[in-house]
C-alpha cells in the first residue's frame, strides 16, 4: 500500500499522527488534513487506518508488487470488543471476519501497582518476579539447575 | 538555533515501550515503590514495536501447570535450532518465568484462545498458543502507563550517557523530540535498553513502495544494538541474523500454517524437496541435519538450495486444510491479527489459499535477539543458575555498570518472542531496582560538556541541510551531504553485496567482508554529513547512524567466525563447514571509543541442561 486518506472524509483531527509507528502520517499544512509522507516506510500495521475516527484512511497495496483493484477494511470497537474485517478481492471475491480484542473491560483488571502490597525485604534478592510463585500456577517453587551439572564445550 | 533542552532526573530509564520495555516499566515499580520510573518511546507505546498490530499466538509459553513443558525442554529446543550457540543460563531463566507473564496478559483481558476439550490453552505447536491479539499493544502498554511515573512519546533516544565520576559506569541517556525538537537529557541510575532489533541493514526484496514490508516492523532500527555499542559495551552472537522463510510478498507468518493447519511445502513439481538436500546437508553440518526438529536454518538452507537449482517457485500447500471452514477462518485471521499486508497481497492478487497455493520466499536478513537467533548485548546471567563466567553481579546487566538489556538487546537467549521479552524486561527491572538499592548507583556525574557536546551532534544534520541547501537549486543531488534515505540505501547495497544478503544468495567470505569493512567506514565518515530538512528527517537520520554502527558490529563478527554455522541464514564460501572444534563458541566484541575499532573474543558454551530430548527423539 501504503495508507493514503480520502479528501472529503479527513477533518485533521491527527489520530493518524499520533499513533503511526512509523512516524509517517502528517498533516498537510495547506489542506490541513493528514497525509502519508513517506509511503516506503510504511509496514501496512493499520493502526492509522483503525485509529481514524472518519474511516478517512485506506490502504492500497504496495505499488510494487499488488495488483489493484482489492481493499482490506477494517473497523475496530472497542466498546463492544471486537475487529471486523472485509477483504475484497480483485476479481470480486470477498471474505469478512471477526474477532474478538479483549475479554474484559478496558484496562480494569490491570493493576495499579504502586497501590498494591509491597513485596518482602529480602525478595529483592530471591529470583521471584511479581506474582510469583503463585502465578506460575505450579504450586512449587521456581525451577532451577544445580551448577555442578554445567558442562562447557561442545555437547552433541 | 536555540532549542530548548528538558532535564529529567529519574532512578530507572527504560528506553523503548515495546514489550521488553513495558515488561521492564511494569516490573520496576512492583520493587520500587519509590523509584523514579521513566519510559521514552520513539514512537507511541500504545502501537510501537514490533507488536504494533498485533499477534495471533504467543510464541513462547512453558504450560508448567499442566507439565506440557519445562524450562528444561525450551532449553534443549533453543540451543538446538540455533546450531548448539546460545546462552542456556539467559534461556532458563526466561523459561522458567515466561508462564507467570502469560497468566498475567490472561488476567489483563487478552484473549486466549482455548482447547475446547482441555479447556488449556490452545496449542499452535509445542510452544505457541493461540490469541486474539489484535490488541496485545495496548494492553500491555497500559500496564506501562499504570506503572512508571512517566511515559514520553515520540522522543528518539541517540545516544547513551556516561558516569564521569566512575569508569565504566552508565549515566542516562539523550535524545530529542520529533515533535518540538526540544532536546532531552535523562540522567538515570540506571538504564534498561529496550529498544528494537534491526530491519533494513540488509537490501530488502522490495526496493520501490512495498520497502516498508519487511518482515521485521520498518521502525526496528538497531537501537538495541548502536546504543550500547557506542558507548563500548559488549556484544555477542551479532554474526547470527535470522533469514526467515515466509509468505511471498507479504511475509506473512508461517508457524500457524506449518504447526495448526498441518500445511506443507513443496516444490513447482509437487516434490518434497528438503529431503533432496538431506546428503548436501550431512556434508556442511554432521548429525545437526538429524536432530529434531529440524534446525530453522537447515530449514532455509533446503528451501535456498532448491530454488537455486531451478525448483521454484516453492509452495504452501493449503488446498486441503482450507477446505475445513474453521482452519480457513484461522488462516485468514492469522493474517489480519499480525500481518494484515499479507491479506492485502493475496486480495489483490486474487490468491484464495482454499483454491491456490501460495508461494513462499526467504527474506532479506535481519538483526534481533528475539526469534530463531540471538544477537545482542552480552549480559550477565541470574546468580542461581549462571556460570561464572556469565556472572557479574546483576542479571541482564550488560558490562557497562548500570547499563541493564532486555528483549532484542540482549544476545544468547533466543525465542523468546513476545512473552519472553517481556519477561525479561521484567528480569531486567528487577535487577536493576536491586543495583539501586545496593547503593550501585551513589554519586553519578554527568557534566554539562557531555550533554551539550552531543546536542550539537544530535542536531549536525540539520545544520547541513540548512547549509548545504542554499548552495544547489533545488531537487534531491547535493555535493555536500547525503539525504537518510540515499545513505540507508548505500547501507543495504554494502550488507546485501558483500555481508551475505539476497542478491548473493547470502553468500560471503573474508575479501568480501573486508571490503564491505571499508565501504562502510566510507559511510559512517559520510554520515557525518547526511543532511535532514525537518525533525522528522532527524529521526530518519539518527536511525540510520544506528543501522551504520550495527552493521559494521555484525560484519566484524561474520569476519571473526571462520565457519558456516548456520547454513540458510548465511554461507562464509571460504568456511562452508560447521567447525565444533574451532567454533563451538560464543564471539563477543567491543569497540573502543576512541578509535572506533572492534575487538573481537571466544566465550566458552555451558551447557547447563542435558541432552534427554534428543535421546528421545532418535
Amino acid at each position: 500500500m501504503s495508507t493514503f486518506v480520502y479528501m472529503t472524509r479527513c477533518d485533521g483531527c491527527g489520530h493518524c499522527v499520533d499513533i503511526c509507528p512509523s512516524d509517517i502520517m502528517h498533516i498537510d499544512e495547506t489542506i490541513r488534513r493528514a497525509k502519508n509522507i513517506e509511503p516506503n516506510f510504511c509496514w501496512e500495521c493499520y493502526s492509522c487506518v483503525k485509529a481514524c475516527p472518519n474511516h478517512a484512511i485506506d490502504v492500497r497495496g504496495y505499488a510494487d508488487f499488488a495488483p489493484m483493484g482489492h481493499s482490506v477494511r477494517v473497523r475496530r470497537e472497542e466498546e463492544k470488543g471486537t475487529i471486523s474485517w472485509k477483504i475484497k478481492f480483485r476479481n470480486g471475491t470477498v471474505k469478512d471476519f471477526i474477532s474478538p480484542i479483549t475479554t474484559k473491560p478496558w484496562g480494569k483488571f490491570i493493576p495499579k501497582l504502586a497501590e498494591g502490597d509491597k513485596p518482602n525485604q529480602g525478595e529483592i534478592n530471591s529470583q521471584i518476579l511479581y506474582s510469583e510463585p503463585k502465578g506460575l500456577n505450579t504450586n512449587k517453587d521456581l525451577p532451577k539447575v544445580e551448577k555442578s551439572s554445567f558442562k562447557k564445550g561442545v555437547y552433541y | 538555533m536555540a532549542r530548548k533542552t528538558i532535564f529529567e532526573d529519574c532512578d530507572v530509564l527504560v528506553v523503548g515501550g515495546g514489550m521488553a520495555g513495558t515488561g521492564a516499566a511494569f516490573e520496576a515499580r512492583h520493587w520500587g515503590r519509590d523509584l523514579k520510573i521513566i519510559c521514552v518511546e520513539k514512537a507511541n507505546i500504545d502501537r510501537s514495536g514490533a507488536v504494533a498490530q498485533g499477534l495471533y499466538a504467543i510464541n513462547c509459553y512453558m504450560g508448567m501447570q499442566w507439565g506440557e513443558n519445562m524450562p528444561e525442554d525450551h532449553v534443549r529446543y533453543a540451543r538446538n535450532d540455533l546450531m548448539g550457540l546460545v546462552r542456556e543460563d539467559l534461556g532458563y531463566d526466561m523459561a522458567r518465568h515466561v508462564d507467570s507473564t502469560v497468566h498475567m496478559f490472561d488476567e489483563w483481558g487478552l484473549p486466549m484462545m482455548r482447547n475446547k476439550e482441555t479447556g488449556r490453552y490452545q496449542r499452535e505447536g509445542k510452544w505457541q498458543i493461540m490469541i486474539h491479539g489484535e490488541s496485545y499493544k495496548p494492553i500491555v502498554a497500559e500496564a506501562a502507563k499504570k506503572s512508571a511515573d512517566k511515559i514520553y512519546n515520540r522522543i528518539m533516544i541517540t545516544h547513551l550517557l556516561k558516569d564521569e565520576s566512575k569508569e565504566n559506569r552508565i549515566g542516562g541517556a539523550v535524545g530529542f523530540n520529533m515533535r518540538t525538537g526540544d532536546y532531552y537529557v535523562f540522567k538515570a541510575k540506571t538504564v534498561i535498553v529496550a529498544a528494537g532489533g534491526a530491519s533494513h541493514i540488509f537490501k530488502p526484496r522490495a526496493v520501490g513502495e512495498g520497502m516498508g514490508r519487511t518482515w521485521y516492523a520498518p521502525w526496528s532500527n538497531g537501537s538495541a544494538y548502536a546504543l550500547p555499542i557506542e558507548v563500548g559495551a559488549k556484544m555477542t552472537q551479532m554474526e547470527n541474523r535470522i533469514v526467515l522463510c515466509r509468505f511471498k510478498d507479504g511475509y506473512g507468518p508461517v508457524g500457524a500454517y506449518f504447526l495448526h493447519l498441518k500445511t506443507y511445502t513443496q516444490n513447482a513439481n509437487g516434490e518434497n524437496y528438503e529431503k533432496k538436500w538431506y546428503e548436501e546437508t550431512k556434508k556442511l553440518v554432521g548429525e545437526y541435519i538429524d536432530h529434531h526438529p529440524v534446525p530453522t536454518c537447515l530449514r532455509n538452507h533446503a528451501f535456498i538450495k532448491e530454488v537455486a537449482a531451478g525448483g521454484g517457485p516453492i509452495h504452501m500447500v493449503t488446498k486441503e486444510a482450507f477446505q475445513d471452514p474453521h482452519l480457513e477462518t484461522v488462516g485468514w485471521e492469522n493474517f489480519l491479527g499480525m500481518t494484515v499486508g499479507q491479506a492485502v497481497v493475496w486480495a489483490s492478487q486474487n490468491i484464495d489459499p482454499k483454491y491456490t497455493n501460495p508461494e513462499l520466499t526467504t527474506s532479506e536478513p535481519y538483526v534481533m535477539g528475539s526469534h530463531a537467533t540471538c544477537s545482542g548485548a552480552w549480559v550477565s546471567g541470574p546468580e542461581d543458575i549462571a556460570p561464572d563466567d556469565y556472572f557479574w553481579g546483576y542479571n541482564r546487566m550488560t558490562s557497562i555498570d548500570g547499563l541493564f538489556g532486555a528483549g532484542d538487546t540482549v544476545g544468547g537467549s533466543a525465542h523468546k518472542f513476545s512473552s519472553g521479552s517481556f519477561t525479561e524486561g521484567r528480569l531486567a527491572a528487577k535487577a536493576a531496582v536491586k543495583y539501586i538499592q545496593d547503593k550501585k548507583a551513589n554519586g553519578i556525574e554527568v557534566s554539562e560538556k557531555q550533554y551539550q557536546n552531543l546536542k550539537e551532534v544530535i542536531y549536525k544534520p540539520m545544520e547541513n541541510y540548512t547549509v548545504g541547501r542554499n548552495e544547489i537549486t533545488g531537487g534531491t543531488v547535493s555535493p555536500s551531504y547525503i539525504s537518510p534515505i540515499q545513505g540507508l540505501q548505500r547501507l543495504q547495497k554494502i550488507m546485501d553485496e558483500y555481508c551475505g544478503g539476497i542478491t548473493n544468495n547470502y553468500m560471503t567470505n573474508e575479501n568480501l567482508l573486508k571490503r564491505g569493512l571499508e565501504l562502510l567506514d566510507w559511510l559512517q565518515e559520510d554520515l557525518e554529513n547526511v543532511g535532514a530538512e525537518d525533525y522528522h528527517q532527524l529521526m530518519r537520520a539518527w536511525e540510520l547512524k544506528h543501522r551504520t554502527i550495527t552493521s559494521q558490529c555484525v560484519t566484524e563478527h561474520t569476519l571473526y567466525r571462520k565457519e558456516t554455522r548456520w547454513p540458510g541464514y548465511y554461507y562464509r564460501g571460504d568456511h562452508m563447514k560447521l567447525d565444533d572444534e574451532n567454533w563451538h563458541c560464543l564471539t563477543v566484541s567491543q569497540r573502543d571509543q576512541e578509535s572506533g575499532k572492534f575487538s573481537m573474543e571466544k566465550k566458552p558454551v555451558y551447557h547447563i541442561v542435558d541432552d534427554k530430548e534428543k535421546k528421545k527423539a532418535s
